[in-house]
């Protein structure tokens, strides 16, 4: 039996469940990195060009004093690798899932860190090498796998350890992937100042401490984890012996999922809110100065992008603990309802110049956004049980995929194809605004027609015994060594 | 009070734990929220 065996991680007596969630931040907080990976997109497009540049000795304090080189990579080539990594995230969890869940946490965790570490070590090469293909493969393919495996898998963990509170616990992990950026975006920062030179951009090297710093910060969450042996519960909870309406107490197996009306609503519903944040999350910045010459200066915009990202994570802790009270189906409506407001009112805030306004709808809009992540594992445990809820959890992202094309596309387009007929800078992005509202009465039909998931997709007791031979096996194991199980 | 000592040990555990992703994590935050401020500069 190895270290990784989902039966030695089955927590003994005494093992609080608040070790959890560190464990699963441990994942979280690195593979969030991704949310600034934009960091090094400038600084790769000078690799060649510093080399031979006339720049001053000083040229890292403002990069555009170098000159690129006609063979230095485009900032759109580089947009390349975020794209493949988000790609990859939703097609590993939905292809991983079943393994991921099967296999427990702790051989999840820890190929996520070989992978996320991997990752970084041949995008190194590509860059020291100035070889494109490596950086996809490297930081899109193999980081992509990484992304998706880390991500469905502490969720999964959580979700069995806090049958009580399992929004404010998803919320807890997925939260850490929204604040993986406040980590590496400063960190990395420095890094390359350090390892930067007069004819150098030290964005190999950074990208090799942040692999190393990264496997040991997973490989300590591997460690961590645990998973509750079969038929805990937190002390004082009832779990309830009928399903209510809208969560039920049976199981549905990840395969048949994907047969039932509510999966492929649920998916709209995220792929919906997430486009509708997406896109005005990447163009925040631009869409800020834009909409407000003069006013937003790029420096005040830069600041507006980092308090977006404060909402973004806030939000995500925030609306997914909201949801153990007001339930997952009436915090959707909450976003869908609050959010097509906001769209509307945005460009009012720009025809009469009030900043204030502007900054508040965003930042409501992009908590939101946040929450949409954050709350969908456990409305996807209330609908689907949670034996395979990490798995479910894993198909289910491959909206975020889609979203992350469409909500790009449609706010850049339409933006572009307005400037081009005419319309002022300023009023670029009112028709867009009113699209991502449209977009969210959609959200609101799919979760209207949520309804319980029909019986017959339910696992049967025989199926269910057959599947849980192992986690039999693991109990067997835990009561041999613990006599009890695990306390809260 | 081998009861007493397996307690504790697990809160200082429990505290270690919380520590590890914490401290980074508040660091960030605040670099953020100084980067932040700059909106109301």
């Amino acid at each position: 039996m190895s270290f990784f065996d989902r039966s030695r991680t089955v927590a003994g007596p005494g093992f609080s469940r608040w070790m959890v969630p560190p464990a699963a931040l441990c994942v979280h907080l690195c593979i969030g990195q991704a949310y600034a990976f934009s960091v090094f997109n400038l600084p790769m497009t000078k690799l060649l060009g510093i080399s031979h540049s006339t720049a001053p000795a000083n040229w890292h304090a403002n990069l555009n004093w170098v000159t690129p080189l006609p063979e230095d990579w485009k900032l759109t080539e580089l947009g390349w690798i975020f794209s493949l990594a988000i790609f990859f995230l939703g097609v590993s969890s939905a292809v991983f899932g079943r393994w991921v869940e099967e296999g427990g946490p702790r051989r999840a965790m820890f190929t996520a860190a070989l992978c996320w570490a991997g990752g970084f070590f041949v995008s190194a090469i590509g860059v020291y090498l100035h070889t494109l293909w490596l950086l996809y493969l490297g930081y899109g393919v193999i980081g992509g796998i990484a992304l998706g495996i880390g991500y469905i898998s502490p969720v999964s963990t959580l979700i069995k350890w806090f049958p009580d509170r399992p929004g404010m616990a998803t919320g807890m992990a997925i939260m850490g992937f929204g604040g993986g950026a406040f980590i590496a975006s400063p960190l990395s920062v420095w890094l390359m100042r350090k390892f930067t030179t007069t004819t150098h951009v030290g964005v190999a090297e950074t990208f090799i401490v942040l692999g190393v710093v990264y496997f040991i910060w997973m490989i300590v969450g591997s460690i961590i984890v645990r998973v509750p042996a079969p038929g805990w519960k937190p002390a004082g909870y009832t779990p309830p012996v009928e399903a209510t309406k809208l969560i039920t107490t049976s199981d549905v197996y990840v395969y048949d999922s994907f047969k039932t009306p509510q999966f492929w609503l649920i998916w709209w519903i995220l792929c919906l809110n997430v486009t509708a944040g997406i896109g005005v999350l990447g163009q925040a910045s631009a869409m800020s100065q834009e909409m407000f010459p003069g006013r937003i200066t790029p420096v005040a915009a830069a600041g507006f992008v980092g308090l977006m990202s404060l909402f973004n994570m806030g939000g995500r802790f925030f609306w997914a603990s909201t949801s153990d009270y007001i339930g997952r189906k009436n915090t959707y409506f909450v976003f869908m309802v609050l959010g097509f407001i906001l769209y509307c009112i945005v460009p009012h805030t720009g025809s009469i110049g009030s900043v204030e306004g502007f900054v508040v709808c965003f930042l409501i809009i992009i908590s939101m956004y946040g929450g949409g992540f954050s709350t969908v594992p456990a409305y996807l445990r209330d609908m689907f049980g949670t034996r395979y809820v990490g798995a479910i959890h894993g198909l289910l992202l491959t909206a975020w995929s889609a979203a992350g094309i469409f909500g790009p596309v449609l706010v850049n387009y339409i933006r572009e194809y307005n400037v081009t007929h005419g319309v002022p800078k300023a009023q670029a992005y009112n028709v867009t605004m009113y699209i991502m509202a449209g977009l969210l009465v959609i959200g609101f039909i799919c979760n209207l027609l949520v309804r319980a998931v029909n019986a017959r997709y339910h696992m049967k007791s025989e199926e269910d015994s057959t599947l849980a031979t192992a986690a039999r096996a693991g109990a067997a194991m835990a009561a041999r060594f613990t006599g009890k199980p695990a306390g809260a | 009070m081998a009861t007493q000592n397996q307690e504790s040990f697990s809160g200082i555990k429990l505290l270690l734990a919380w520590a590890f992703v914490g401290i980074p994590l508040i660091w960030g935050v605040v670099q953020t929220a100084i980067n932040a401020a700059k909106l109301f500069q």
